[in-house]
């Protein structure tokens, strides 16, 4: 049992060990594919700094993934709210309305959303990559759920001493539902670091490009080809920010992760 | 004095009733842009010829003729349907056996866990340029394993017959973390009790199994094929990365040829056919799927 588990193990993270070591090695090192170079150097990432703009890219990635994942808590947990506290008519449909969107396949809107990042004047901006991310289904759904789980009495109390609906779902309701947070919060900023699809139809411009993209566009552009190993290292610094995340963070991120397919 | 309360009163809950469309407006102005309006705009487009420039052209239903001849399409959907045909019953195996294993209360089962997760978080993009190595044809790490036993190299992403399914392969070793968890959390809600009932009827391990665990999980099994159906569905990354839709187009999704029809050769209107009738094609089987297991469980 063990042996399996193991093995399985190994099969998962020998590559991306040898990932990191090949990152550092001299061509003629990574043809040998040892697990770790005998004469390690940065030359590799010097080489891909001087290529492209990869720090760049890093920010823009950030900001982009921090920008995505604040309005997609702030939509989710208004419209989550009112649909889990509130009386109103369409209520019913509304959420029927938001659990058919999600299961939409996304080919059918992907040429259509382009002709409007188009006539939005979006195309090459960072709005483009922000706003079609801004509201997420799934986001409402779990703090829908969230929200129906707390006490009225909460609500009511705060209303009574003058605190504004925003008031309540940000400083009242909020700290109660730090798992919901950390979920959204880590689904939405993965989803949007490692989103590749759409930024390339919607940015060209190399100084606004995510991370993700620039990567993809260095390794099959034949900017890298005669370079393994520089590729590789593209590759590194892409991994790593959500590798050492993860490596902090295992417990939420798994957990997170297991809610996507538990949602129903 | 008497008479003023009463409107101040009236006009805070009219000021309430407003409040909770105020608050669900986003999703309503979001919905409308990002999924009424490009659905109805997609439908429209299957009609029309555009690249994007000249002006939009009504060509009837030339795109579905079109699209019913166009061999590369059908050539992308089956490529597609390949990769499917490995890739749903490995994941569930995969994930299922090592989930199984991770639940006999096993020491350092938190790092097997973590170790079986960290290529989920990872971008796609990372793992398909890191397999791109693995699975080289002269320097690659699996093929230099086989030639050191003394086999034969093998063409993983250079063979037509081949490189789809070394894909499949790749985007199970991806994906299988995420299942291994949700059958784990499956695993456990079977009651220790209906194993201890069968141990004492001397029921062998894979009776078990067999017996109540598959039973027990269905409803898991069913979530794994159907997400990995939708998110086969979607394969896009690692062909374009990896092969480019090659060799002989035997890697080509139909994801990436609708997106080579916009982007490379700005048919609009074609390429939005392509996405209409691949979106009906996946609804129909995640609606197939769900009847099928249905009537199993």
């Amino acid at each position: 049992m063990y042996v399996a588990l193991t093995a399985a193990a190994v099969t998962f993270i020998y590559p991306f060990i040898w990932m990191i070591g090949a990152s550092l090695a001299p061509l003629h090192e990574i043809e040998n594919m040892t697990l770790w170079p005998a004469h390690p150097s940065l030359e590799n990432f010097k080489t891909m700094i001087s290529k492209i703009p990869i720090g760049r890219s890093l920010m823009n990635s950030l900001f982009v993934a921090v920008f995505t994942t604040s309005l997609v808590m702030i939509t989710g947990s208004a419209v989550g709210y009112a649909l889990a506290k509130m009386q109103f008519r369409g209520r019913q449909l509304i959420f029927y309305v938001i659990v058919f969107t999600m299961s939409l396949p996304f080919q059918i809107t992907l040429i259509p959303n382009y002709i409007t990042m188009i006539n939005l004047h979006f195309v090459d901006t960072f709005f483009a990559l922000i706003i079609p991310f801004a509201v997420s289904a799934f986001a409402i759904l779990m703090f829908r759920q969230a929200f129906q789980g707390l006490p009225q009495a909460l609500i009511d109390a705060a209303r009574l001493d003058g605190c504004s609906e925003m008031g309540i779902i940000f400083r009242i309701l909020w700290p109660n539902i730090k798992p919901t947070l950390i979920t959204v919060a880590i689904l939405s900023f993965i989803g949007s670091w490692n989103e590749v699809l759409w930024p390339l139809i919607v940015i060209r411009n190399e100084q606004l490009m995510t991370m993700p993209q620039l990567v993809t566009l260095f390794a099959t552009g034949g900017r890298a080809d005669s370079q393994i190993g520089v590729k590789i290292a593209a590759a590194v610094l892409l991994a790593l920010p959500v590798m050492i995340a993860f490596l902090f963070f295992q417990k939420h991120f798994i957990q997170s992760m297991a809610s996507t397919g538990l949602k129903d | 004095m008497n008479i003023e309360i009463p409107v101040t009163k009236t006009k805070r809950s009219q000021k309430k009733k407003w409040l909770p469309y105020l608050l669900v407006s986003p999703y309503l102005i979001f919905v409308l842009i990002f999924v009424v309006f490009p659905v109805l705009f997609c439908f429209f487009l299957t009609f029309n010829k555009w690249n994007i420039i000249s002006p939009m052209k009504f060509i009837g239903t030339d795109n579905y003729s079109r699209l019913f001849h166009d061999r590369l399409f059908w050539k992308a959907i089956g490529n597609t349907l390949k990769f499917l045909i490995l890739h749903i019953p490995l994941q569930l195996i995969v994930s299922l056996f090592l989930a199984y294993l991770l639940n006999q209360k096993i020491k350092a089962a938190a790092f097997f866990r973590a170790s079986f997760f960290m290529p989920v978080i990872v971008s796609g993009v990372v793992v398909t340029i890191l397999w791109q190595q693995l699975l080289g044809y002269d320097s690659g790490l699996i093929n230099k394993v086989l030639m050191s036993m003394g086999a034969a190299k093998i063409g993983w992403l250079i063979n037509p017959d081949v490189a789809i399914y070394s894909i499949a392969v790749m985007a199970t070793w991806k994906n299988v973390g995420l299942y291994v968890i949700l059958f784990l959390v499956g695993l456990q809600t079977v009651p220790t009790q209906y194993y201890e009932a069968a141990k004492m009827e001397g029921a062998t391990r894979w009776q078990q199994f067999y017996h109540i665990t598959l039973p027990m999980i269905n409803p898991t099994i069913f979530m794994v094929v159907i997400l990995s159906t939708i998110g086969g569905f979607s394969l896009f990354i690692e062909p374009y990365i990896m092969t480019g839709g090659g060799p002989l187009n035997t890697t080509l999704s139909a994801v990436l040829y609708i997106y080579k029809q916009a982007f490379q050769y700005y048919n609009m209107g074609y390429s939005a056919t392509l996405g209409f009738f691949y979106a009906l094609m996946i609804m129909t089987v995640v609606i197939l799927q769900k009847k099928f297991i249905e009537k199993e469980v």
